[in-house]
């Protein structure tokens, strides 16, 4: 049974969409009732069983642990192949976490077609998932793309007025890139015979001139997922129009693929090209964390506030994971699994006000405190969280990226600095006036603090806030190693490499 | 006992903080105040055991982060510097807790009250125990919140919230050279604990780095980003900005947090950087500089303010120029000092101008009060008490720590020692000025206020009053006391390895060996600031008008407080708004959008308009077309294929 643990974990989702569907039967309200209770009862379950990894997890080895191989498409040498190591397991562990969150969280707030819903989250689960176990290649791309269709669905659907305009600008924006990793994939594959991540990540030897062709091509597909200045602007129309629980998911595991896929593919696999695109990441990131802070500085709408801060977080993210030095590439795993708690709570924050008043204008609101005392504080935790606070998950990871963007390039340190007084501006800016002056409008008097409910919604992020803020070294020591790993095999592979420049781009050597 | 003396403060905040509401506000007054007076008692104990008894010691705590050699623990690292710093801490804020439940006793947010000032003593402690220089920051950035929180208590007030806001993101201004000085210490070490920096600093101190393209001497870089975090926390030139506006929060955040402790933050971590300041001269020039330059404007400004509060905060603002620029000639003994005493009788002019504006109604205006020293003579008194402490009058405390501190300054005979101690002579003639002008504005001459407030002019209850004694004391007692351990013959035992200054820098030594008009000069310069404001304010009252009207650019230039915020508000706050505005409208939506996904799919769209009009249906518009791409597809196949 171990033996295949993470299949269970990937597919179990797909046992709850299967009683959902077959099972489920009934008047409306039975039915809705019945697919809630199903989907939160599966993706606890799914969560719990996930937690074995937690336990499980051998801290000590770089090897890919909890492997499984079968084979799928033996005539095509497709295999079948699953596992983790420390920098993917606790992506999954993210996931398993915020799905019965995000099923909670929209218990009341999802009316119609709940059935279809429900269904549309626990496929989404299954894909995060097998994206982040999949070690053969083939199998990556599905689970990669696939998780497009259930979120396209989330947005198109349960959106707000403008979901088609949202949906469609996300589906064309990841297509393009999707496209070009699917032909670099097989490029790969045709230059080195496997579609094993294992043996292309430990032993893949790539001619210099392809690997900034392929490194592009993948360049292509992960800058929009992350998403990088200037392909983010997807992004802020996605959050918008996506129901709550939709951007928790979006915000907290989509935009991790875009950067794990750097992670897992671009730095191990192409190596020279990273070395020789690096000032390219660090020029995008920087303008990312610089323009969308004064952007997010700008805006009137508090969902689209926070999407743009995603943006300039995540420009911090992949800062680190160019750096190539320890304290960067953990810190900027650090950064993703803490943004991932810390912006799904904002989002599930503005989701909270957004089921009472129906409105995300942050103009709308002033004085909160004054009715909402536990909203208040929820809300600054994670505010703080965001900015940054010493003793929050936000703070270990930005202070270690920056300690690895000083090691690397003291500009780039300088610059992404910035961003801890942007940040503090536009987020501390929004808090004041959500939350602080006097309660004034009229609609506003009546307004419920939160209930037990969203309580519980919102009780395991703060710890985990607060957790990955005190003592982070229960997750540092996760990735420790295998990140240490990464960077050994990647400056053996540059030391062993005679260097390239643009021009090996067009002689194709 | 070192982890009770931090975790009492912790435990009142998450108790009154969390379970306020449940135990009501009386319960969490006590308990706050209680754990905070214990905290303070331990902490005299510790005070003791280590300063004098000589015990520095460090407790391990756990390991907070671990990533590659950046490695670092939660840890309490209590030496004599520290120890000094827990009792200043621990006492004032004891001392401010009591006070603020008679203060605060009509508020109806009263636990949250208690949890933020208990909050802000638990970060204020974690700042001074750091071992290392993250948890220094984690101490650093905490204390920023507390501030930011207690500033905007009365949220309801947009001027509040404002000068929270603004408090926090100066202060992280300042944060970025923190951390980019942390980070170019770890560079350059390895390492980011105290202990470990510290016993590499003499083989790296001719190291060089390049940082943002300037190549220079390490240690000085990076001692300048340091100083940097130093100069927003501690309000200095430049980074200053928010300190006034902080007194918008209520008084008895504005003496602990704002006069006594956070604000000596920054004082505090070059004293305990000494190890590192002391191979960076340059670096410690700049600072005198700063510091002297902070003394010599806060002063000007301070001369013409009208709110009670703000003359205060522009002294204080101009007292940490002075601890630094002490720093900067390395009598870091003499700043901390300095430091000690200022947090007895700022404390206590503070919460005597509190104990005023109590009195007055809420007024905070001092061409509204005035006549009322026969209503409230206790607090006339202690007023008089903090004022001459401040002025540095024999024997209260000031007179020992800042005649210390210009005399460091003039013994370093140095072009920038010169230059701090002539702008401190100067800032000191008119701290008593306005010192003086505060105590007559408010308490002398013919009452301004209504009959209706004069009426009701009272003085403060006894749980008010008793910390101000308390405080009072201490701004008489400490200068005289604390003399021969601070800076005295006895200076060396007392602060053991916690201070460390290179043999050639001792100034404090040479501060003791001064001509004989020097000691004195500082004293003439009160005496007289003391007498022209009696001259302007009771002898002559037309004078200040006569004045500023003749003198009309210079006042309304200090008036306006040299125009700061005017020029930042133009350079920074609304140049960003602009931007980003611009970014977002002509970046994001006309650019990358017109041009990306909408472009895209206009264009398609167009496009395949465009070509359904071609089709229409008519047989020869189709062979014309079918005949051009022929003559196309011969012509390129003559140009390019056949001569192949």
């Amino acid at each position: 049974m171990t033996d295949q643990i993470l299949s269970i974990i990937t597919f179990l989702p797909l046992v709850g969409v299967f009683f959902i569907l077959v099972f489920i039967r009934g008047d409306e309200e039975a039915v809705a009732r019945n697919a809630r209770y199903t989907a939160l009862w599966t993706s606890l379950v799914t969560f719990a069983v996930s937690l074995t990894l937690w336990f499980g997890f051998d801290r000590g080895t770089a090897e890919f642990q909890f492997v499984e191989e079968y084979a799928w498409i033996p005539s095509l040498g497709l295999t079948y192949r699953m596992g983790v190591d420390g920098i993917s397991v606790l992506f999954v562990l993210l996931s398993t976490l915020l799905t019965p969150l995000c099923i909670l969280a929209s218990w009341e707030a999802v009316k119609t077609r709940v059935r279809e819903y429900m269904v549309a989250f626990l496929v989404l689960e299954t894909l995060m998932v097998g994206m982040f176990c999949a070690l053969d290649f083939m199998l990556f791309y599905v689970f990669f793309e696939g998780v497009l269709i259930p979120m396209f669905l989330i947005i198109g659907i349960w959106g707000g007025a403008r979901r088609v305009y949202a949906a469609f600008k996300f589906f064309l924006y990841t297509l393009l890139g999707s496209v070009l990793m699917l032909l670099a994939i097989l490029a790969i594959y045709f230059q080195t015979g496997t579609m094993d991540i294992v043996t292309l990540i430990s032993e893949a030897r790539i001619p210099g001139g392809m690997q900034l062709w392929l490194w592009l091509a993948f360049f292509a597909s992960f800058a929009v997922k992350v998403p990088m200045w200037p392909v983010h602007t997807w992004l802020p129309d996605a959050h918008v129009e996506a129901p709550t629980a939709g951007s928790v998911i979006l915000a907290g595991v989509l935009l991790k693929m875009g950067a794990y896929g750097f992670l897992r593919f671009s730095l191990p696999i192409m190596p020279e090209a990273s070395a020789y695109f690096t000032p390219l990441i660090f020029t995008l990131s920087v303008v990312a964390v610089i323009y969308t802070s004064l952007v997010a500085l700008a805006q009137e709408d508090m969902k689209k506030l926070i999407a743009y801060s995603s943006v300039a977080h995540m420009g911090f993210v992949t800062i680190g994971i160019f750096t190539m030095n320890q304290q960067g590439i953990e810190g900027a795993i650090f950064q993703m699994l803490s943004h991932g708690v810390v912006s799904g709570a904002l989002f599930l924050c503005v989701g909270v006000i957004y089921d009472r008043m129906h409105t995300r204008e942050i103009d709308r609101y002033g004085g909160l405190v004054e009715r909402m005392p536990a909203y208040a504080v929820i809300f600054i935790v994670f505010t703080l969280a965001s900015v940054g606070l010493p003793g929050t998950g936000g703070f270990v990871g930005e202070f270690l990226i920056l300690v690895g963007a000083f090691q690397a390039n003291t500009w780039v340190a300088l610059l992404a600095a910035s961003g801890m007084v942007l940040g503090a501006a536009y987020m501390l800016y929004l808090y004041r006036r959500v939350i602080f002056g006097s309660l004034t409008k009229e609609d506003l008097k009546a307004i419920l603090d939160m209930n037990l409910r969203e309580k519980v919604v919102f009780a395991p992020l703060v710890v985990l806030v607060l957790w990955m803020g005190i003592y982070p070294v229960s997750f540092l020591d996760v990735m420790s190693v295998s990140v240490s790993n990464l960077i050994d095999n990647y400056n053996q592979s540059l030391a062993a490499s005679e260097g390239i420049s643009l021009a090996s781009l067009w002689s194709g050597e | 006992m070192d982890v009770l003396i931090v975790g009492l403060p912790l435990a009142g905040a998450i108790i009154a903080g969390l379970f306020g509401r449940a135990i009501g506000a009386a319960a969490s007054q006590v308990v706050t105040c209680l754990f905070m007076v214990v905290a303070a008692v331990l902490s005299v104990v510790v005070f003791f055991d280590v300063a004098i008894g000589g015990n520095a010691r460090t407790t391990e705590l756990f390991t907070w982060i671990d990533s590659g050699d950046f490695e670092l623990s939660w840890a309490l690292r209590v030496d004599t510097l520290t120890a000094v710093m827990l009792v200043v801490v621990n006492g004032v804020s004891s001392m401010v807790h009591i006070y603020s439940v008679g203060y605060m006793s009509h508020d109806k947010h009263r636990p949250r009250f208690f949890a933020y000032l208990s909050l802000f003593t638990f970060f204020m402690l974690m700042l001074v125990t750091a071992d290392n220089f993250v948890q220094m920051f984690f101490g650093w950035e905490g204390v920023g919140l507390a501030s930011y929180l207690l500033i905007g208590f009365w949220y309801e007030k947009p001027t509040a919230c404002a000068a929270a806001i603004k408090a926090f993101l100066v202060n992280r201004v300042g944060d970025i050279g923190f951390a980019l000085g942390i980070m170019g210490a770890f560079v350059l070490f390895g390492a980011v604990g105290f202990d470990q920096v510290f016993a590499l600093v003499e083989g790296q101190a001719d190291a060089q780095f390049t940082f943002i393209g300037i190549e220079g001497h390490a240690l000085t870089i990076i001692c300048i980003l340091l100083f940097i975090g130093a100069m927003g926390k501690s309000a200095q030139l430049g980074l200053h900005t928010w300190l006034p506006d902080a007194m918008e929060g209520p008084t008895p955040v504005s003496a602990l947090i704002h006069a006594a402790t956070m604000v000596t933050a920054g004082v505090f971590m070059l004293a305990r950087l000494s190890p590192m300041f002391e191979y960076a001269p340059i670096a410690l020039e700049i600072v005198t500089y700063v510091g002297a330059a902070t003394a010599f404007f806060a002063a000007t400004v301070g001369l013409t303010q009208t709110d009670i509060k703000r003359v205060i905060a522009y002294s204080t603002c101009s007292q940490l120029g002075y601890m630094f620029f002490a720093l900067g000639v390395s009598a870091y003994g003499g700043a901390i000092f300095h430091l000690f005493t200022h947090a007895f009788f700022k404390a206590l002019l503070f919460l005597g101008a509190g104990s005023v504006i109590h009195a007055m109604s809420n007024e905070q205006d001092m061409r509204n009060m005035g006549g009322i020293y026969k209503l409230v003579p206790y607090t006339y008194i202690l007023m008089w008490i903090g004022s001459l402490a401040l002025a540095g009058i024999w024997p209260f405390a000031g007179y020992f720590s800042k005649d210390l501190v210009l005399e460091a300054a003039y013994a370093d005979h140095s072009l920038h020692g010169g230059f701090a101690f002539w702008l401190g002579l100067a800032a000191a003639f008119m701290t008593a000025f306005y010192s003086w002008r505060l105590l007559f504005m408010t308490f002398h001459g013919k009452p301004r206020a209504s009959n209706e407030v004069m009426s009701h002019v009272h003085e403060s209850p006894m749980v008010m009053m008793i910390p101000l004694l308390v405080l009072a004391v201490g701004a008489v007692l400490s200068g005289i006391m604390g003399y021969s351990y601070f800076v005295g013959d006895l200076r060396a035992d007392f602060w053991g390895e916690s201070l460390f200054v290179l043999p050639a820098n001792d100034t404090v030594e040479a501060a003791h060996h001064v001509p004989g008009w020097v000691p004195w000069a500082p004293f003439v310069m009160a005496v007289s600031g003391i007498a022209l404001a009696w001259l302007f304010y009771i002898a002559k009252p037309d004078l200040p008008q006569t004045f500023a009207r003749v003198f009309r650019p210079l006042y309304a230039f200090s008036f306006n407080k040299w125009y700061f915020d005017e020029l930042y508000d133009a350079l920074f706050v609304r140049p960003a708004m602009k931007l980003g505005v611009k970014f977002w409208k002509a970046g994001d939506r006309a650019i990358i959008d017109g041009f990306g996904p909408d472009g895209v799919a206009g264009s398609t769209r167009s496009l395949s308009q465009r070509i359904s009009a071609l089709q229409t249906g008519y047989v020869y518009h189709y062979a014309f077309a079918m005949l051009i791409g022929v003559v196309a597809l011969v012509t390129w196949y003559f140009l390019f294929q056949v001569g192949n």
